[in-house]
């Protein structure tokens, strides 16, 4: 199908700025194009108005975008998507039935329902056979699967919205593949929206960058700068050992397998201990322990005097503290930072942590509004948490655990989904806490994070 | 917690086999026949018939099977030991008799629910009780968010500790804490819930097109039998609770 959009413009409900203006762009069939760009640049945006389902209350677009010469909206029964999120995109609870669902919905009697569902199956390597439940499949099967149901419809437009966002290394290449041999013959125009390019440029034709100023088109051999470019981080200090896990391991309750074997690992002020390994390993389970969040179930977690300092309980087990008293002594950024959330405001979100520890409220304030200038989101103080963009929010949740002081942060897959930019001040807003003697662990499978900052490193194996 | 609530394919329980409208035509058979009685004997032999079920159901596992029914026996307690201690003509057998009526309405649900997969209930009520397609597989997609927040829900509350909230052992704080949560969590599900239906909507869901259905749904002899496998224990309660003298309709006095 062929896109041509002139002079298009959108701006959402209740925004003052436009998310894109002037955006000129010619698609022609069966081309690959890749839709790069920062957060926040109107790359879904322009997407969603390919697909035909911008927001129609309040929304407001000028100029003009066609689809095959017709509206988008007209276009939708010839449309496959791929979003981002693996869990929110399945309707059936076997792999066969949600292939199927789309063909369901066009109409098609059962007799070519099935002969597509497994041709669609067989197009993407999808693993398994109809009968497997979608619930255990793992996000990167997930994703291939959406892309089947999507393939099986035969769509002459196919649009993929970070389809790998969510999804650790191993699962994105599988989807990457999959989108590879799944469209071998031409037969569908294919827009892929992705801030990280590089791993999409050998499966497109063209490269085009969403900027503030419109778009830029990338010629033949354009590869984007590599983030780590000119990064220079500062070292830390040589600290002591603030926090010890000595073979701590882990076990639901009920469950007959642990989620984390016993492991044993320090982390010392002044370091980056850097935990990686495959999913399943209990990466997350080991920074829940690490940040006093849960028990273990075998071996101890143990902080050093330096940092219990005067707790109540006078236990050296960061689990057996109050809330109020690990808030100010081990800093916690989860990976979904809106989880984290518990005001309506992004000031009184950054005095939440002080005001839990004691502090005062003058205080707390000054606290809050120092970090706010320092992490550049002075103009949103006011603004919502829920409204900031992604990037946002990450630097937001880094922040609120900043806010307290913790000679120890714990952070779970903290560059996760984010663009180049947010990366790369990520980074160098831990390796100034690294600077400044504090003791960070990240859990990741970012092997550029584990590169430029890690001073130690743990590798978990399957429990 | 998770596993009650899990939905996914059955690993083949014999029940699964008979047809979910036969299934439910049989629930409405036993709650029309438990609504009108208020005595102990009609209960007891429905009942007594629904536990035959369970292991067709797949549950044999007891710890499996407390976990789905803790509420349901818990409520059923209850109702019976407050009528027994509040009322005052009420003796301990109506309070087993109200306690066992209120198990013989839900155990139905329960065996539905374990044996039959979700997919498989929309597909034989959009055939063959001409359901709306749009609200049967809608509340299809929705029942399916179900356990991530039941997951979300332990993770939202740890990430409150890290943000220095916890309740500790004062039930108000428990409660603001359980109100908290319980927002993050509808935040959550609105946003996702809209993503699914942009999906949906993506995939030609409720586009106007007469939707087809590529599983179907047979009727078997056997349906029809399981129905009135129902209608005879119902037959034979209310038989033998009139022989027994205990018989006490509703509608009578």
């Amino acid at each position: 199908m062929r896109l041509v959009a002139r002079g298009l413009g959108v701006r959402h409900a209740s925004r003052r700025a436009w998310a894109l203006t002037g955006v000129d762009l010619v698609v022609e069939p069966g081309e690959r194009l890749l839709l790069t760009g920062a957060s926040g640049a109107g790359k879904s945006t322009l997407l969603a108005a390919l697909a035909g389902i911008l927001e129609a209350e309040g929304t407001e677009v000028t100029g003009e975008l066609t689809v095959d010469g017709g509206p988008p909206r007209a276009a939708r029964g010839r449309l496959g998507l791929l979003a981002q999120d693996p869990d929110s995109q399945l309707v059936m609870t076997r792999a066969g039935d949600d292939v199927a669902f789309g063909l369901e919905n066009a109409g098609l009697p059962p007799e070519v329902i099935w002969p597509r569902v497994d041709e669609a199956l067989a197009a993407v390597g999808f693993p398994y056979g109809r009968d497997r439940a979608t619930q255990a499949l793992s996000g990167g099967e997930k994703q291939r699967l959406v892309l089947a149901g999507a393939l099986a419809r035969r769509p002459g437009l196919l649009l993929l919205d970070e389809p790998t966002a969510q999804l650790d290394p191993d699962g994105a290449a599988l989807v990457r593949t999959a989108v590879a041999r799944a469209t071998p013959g031409r037969t569908a125009t294919v827009v892929v929206v992705d801030h990280d390019a590089e791993p999409w440029l050998p499966l497109v034709d063209r490269v085009v960058e969403v900027t503030p100023d419109g778009l830029v088109q990338h010629g033949p051999g354009w590869r984007p700068l590599p983030r780590t470019a000119g990064l220079r981080l500062p070292p830390g200090p040589d600290g002591t050992v603030l926090l010890a896990a000595q073979a701590a391991g882990f076990t639901y309750r009920g469950s007959s397998a642990p989620a984390l074997s016993p492991s044993t690992t320090a982390l010392r002020g002044g370091r980056v201990l850097a935990v990686t390994g495959r999913n399943g390993t209990g990466k997350s389970t080991l920074a829940l322990l690490l940040a006093g969040l849960r028990a273990p179930t075998s071996g101890r977690v143990t902080a050093s005097a330096d940092l219990t300092g005067a707790v109540r309980t006078g236990s050296d087990e960061p689990h057996r503290w109050r809330a109020g008293e690990l808030v100010s002594r081990i800093g916690t950024v989860f990976q979904h930072p809106e989880q984290q959330f518990l005001t309506g405001r992004l000031r009184d979100e950054l005095a939440v942590g002080p005001l839990r520890s004691g502090r005062q409220a003058a205080a707390a304030r000054a606290t809050a509004d120092e970090l706010l200038e320092r992490l550049g989101l002075s103009a949103f103080a006011d603004a919502n948490p829920y409204t900031l963009s992604g990037g946002q929010q990450r630097r937001l949740s880094v922040a609120t655990a900043l806010a307290t002081s913790p000679q120890v942060l714990v952070l779970d897959e903290p560059t996760f989904g984010q663009d180049a930019a947010t990366w790369r001040e990520l980074v160098t807003l831990l390796a100034e806490q690294r600077a400044q003697g504090r003791a960070v662990a990240v859990v990741t499978h970012d092997a550029d994070l584990v590169e430029v900052l890690a001073d130690h490193r743990l590798a978990l194996g399957p429990p | 917690m998770t596993a009650s609530l899990s939905l996914g394919p059955v690993p083949d329980a014999r029940l699964g086999r008979i047809n979910p409208v036969a299934q439910l035509t049989a629930m409405i058979v036993v709650t029309l026949v438990l609504l009108t009685s208020l005595d102990v004997v009609t209960p007891a032999v429905v009942v007594a018939a629904e536990l035959c079920l369970l292991p067709a159901a797949g549950l044999t596992d007891l710890r499996d099977l407390w976990r789905r029914t803790w509420p349901l026996v818990l409520g059923a307690t209850s109702v019976g030991l407050v009528n027994v201690l509040l009322s005052d003509d009420a003796t301990v057998v109506t309070g087993v008799g109200l306690g066992l009526r209120v198990v013989g309405l839900a155990l139905p649900g329960v065996l539905l629910v374990a044996s039959t997969d979700p997919v498989r209930l929309a597909d034989a009520l959009t055939i063959h009780w001409r359901l709306s397609t749009r609200f049967a597989f809608g509340a299809l997609a929705a029942l399916r968010l179900v356990p991530l927040l039941v997951a979300e829900f332990e993770s939202v509350r740890l990430a409150r500790r890290t943000r220095g909230v916890e309740a500790g052992r004062n039930p108000v704080a428990q409660a603001r804490l359980v109100g908290g949560i319980a927002f993050t969590l509808l935040v959550g599900a609105v946003r996702r819930g809209s993503r699914l239906a942009t999906a949906m909507d993506a995939r030609g869901f409720d586009s106007g097109i007469r939707r087809s259905n590529a599983r179907g749904s047979r009727l078997h002899p056997r349906d029809a039998g399981f129905v009135a496998g129902a209608v005879l224990v119902c037959a034979v309660a209310v038989t033998s609770s009139v022989l027994s003298g205990a018989w006490a309709p509703i509608f009578v006095g």
